[in-house]
């Protein structure tokens, strides 16, 4: 069932041997290995094997190396290459999206800085006229305080006169029911010391 | 012929389709040949046909054809450096055309070439061939330095040296049985467990009970199995991309 020990060992230095053409004299039992022997040590098969493998790896190769490769090679250069172009184009894309961004922020500091000088122009003009208005006003009412303190002065002035003619009369009525006379200018004198 | 059926090592047997003996070799056109055509038949069409169009936005197939590319261009990219990447279209070859052979190896009744020792031998020396011209045709006798570390005090360097180039002769044998032990292993695996539930199911009712069992491992056995193939093809690709690296940058 086996293969024997020194069934192996022929066969394996045959191997090692490099190759189709040492076992020349290895016509044996070819039908006796089929029955028995065990197959992969069985040199009788070695030649058919090695040529049949020859010929199907180096076509295999060969077609690997004129066809497949480059055409895989094609196919990831093509790939890597659009990806850098796509990849540069993004970046160019993103660049001027960028400067459009800039432009845009710059032109909305502008357009503020234009807006608080606006402002700031009004809220003086406005303030400066304010002032005036103020200042017109409180001058008409000094104005009007001085005139209307004059008139109380004026005013008071009189009643002061008229207190003096008042107080002779009166003191002059008092006196006359109370002793009968008065002397008229003995009472303007007393009016006045109490003046 | 139930016998047949049972055994683990029959899916292994080579089969004449087209006799070819030339000059006392027998050339024939196997079922081994057949699956290796059809395994580089398929890898062919997938990728010529995923990338026909050719399309920036790439469709399912092509994606996967592109992904592929790219694992494996990366792989060799982070083992040898840029300088690894003319070896590119025969590492692509060499993993595309394990990878498929692998998976094809799945399909029940389908062969499996990778797993005959002279197959992912002659692919191991083939990768070993090409380290070792490429080396001496780059770097002539300073490829050697390979076997001789800088910074090993000379009192060990004997050993060191013999260390080293026993390494080096042992990779081809490593990188071969590995992928064969791989898929022989699974395949019988897989084979003993599935002829399990015939063997059990023929039994009657309480065998088909028991075979459930043994369908299971076999439904588990399946996944690894599917996991082994990609994997395997990986670490076959990633150790010819190291061996290569070595090839490229002798001294270490």
């Amino acid at each position: 069932m086996f293969v024997t020990p020194a069934y192996g060992q022929e066969a394996a230095p045959e191997a090692e041997g490099a190759g189709s053409d040492v076992h020349a004299g290895t016509e044996v039992p070819h039908d006796a290995a089929h029955e028995g022997g065990f197959p992969p040590f069985d040199p009788a098969t070695f030649p058919s094997q090695l040529l049949w493998l020859a010929i199907t790896f180096g076509l295999f190769y060969l077609f690997m190396k004129r066809v497949i490769v480059p055409r895989m090679q094609g196919i990831l250069e093509t790939r890597s290459g659009r990806i850098a172009a796509d990849l540069d184009q993004a970046a160019k894309l993103k660049e001027e999206a960028d400067a459009a961004i800039a432009a845009y922020e710059q032109a909305l500091a502008e357009a503020r800085a234009n807006a608080n000088a606006i402002g700031q122009k009004a809220r003086d003009e406005a303030k400066a006229e304010a002032e005036a208005a103020r200042k017109e006003v409180e001058a008409g009412l000094e104005k009007k305080l001085a005139e209307a303190e004059e008139r109380i002065a004026a005013i008071k002035a009189s009643a002061m006169q008229d207190v003096g003619a008042i107080a002779e009369t009166t003191a002059q009525a008092i006196l006359e029911r109370l002793v009968g006379k008065a002397d008229k200018t003995a009472v303007a004198h007393a009016v006045k010391a109490a003046r | 012929m139930a016998a047949d059926k049972v055994d683990p090592i029959h899916q292994f047997h080579i089969n004449t389709i087209v006799d070819i003996p030339v000059g006392g070799y027998d050339f024939s056109f196997t079922n081994s040949s057949l699956f290796m055509v059809v395994a580089v038949l398929l890898a062919a069409t997938f990728l010529y046909f995923s990338t026909a169009k050719g399309a920036l936005v790439p469709s399912r197939a092509q994606s996967m054809a592109e992904l592929t590319y790219e694992f494996v261009a990366s792989m060799l990219r982070d083992a040898a450096g840029n300088q690894g990447m003319k070896f590119f279209p025969f590492v692509f070859t060499l993993f595309m055309f394990v990878l498929t052979a692998n998976l094809l190896g799945l399909f029940p009744y389908f062969f499996t070439t990778t797993s005959h020792i002279i197959i992912t031998f002659a692919l191991a020396m083939l990768v070993i061939g090409i380290v070792i011209i490429y080396g001496f045709a780059k770097h002539g006798l300073r490829f050697l330095k390979l076997f001789v570390p800088s910074g090993v005090p000379l009192v060990l360097m004997p050993l060191v040296v013999a260390i080293e180039v026993v390494s080096f002769v042992s990779r081809p044998v490593s990188l071969s049985v590995r992928l064969f032990a791989n898929m022989l292993a699974g395949h019988i695996t897989l084979k003993v467990f599935a002829g399990f539930v015939v063997s059990l199911g023929a039994m009657g009712a309480a065998g088909m009970a028991g075979a459930v069992l043994p369908l299971a491992m076999a439904v588990a056995l399946s996944a690894l199995e599917l996991l082994v193939a990609v994997l395997q093809a990986y670490v076959f690709a990633v150790l010819t991309c190291m061996y290569l690296n070595d090839a490229i940058h002798p001294s270490h």
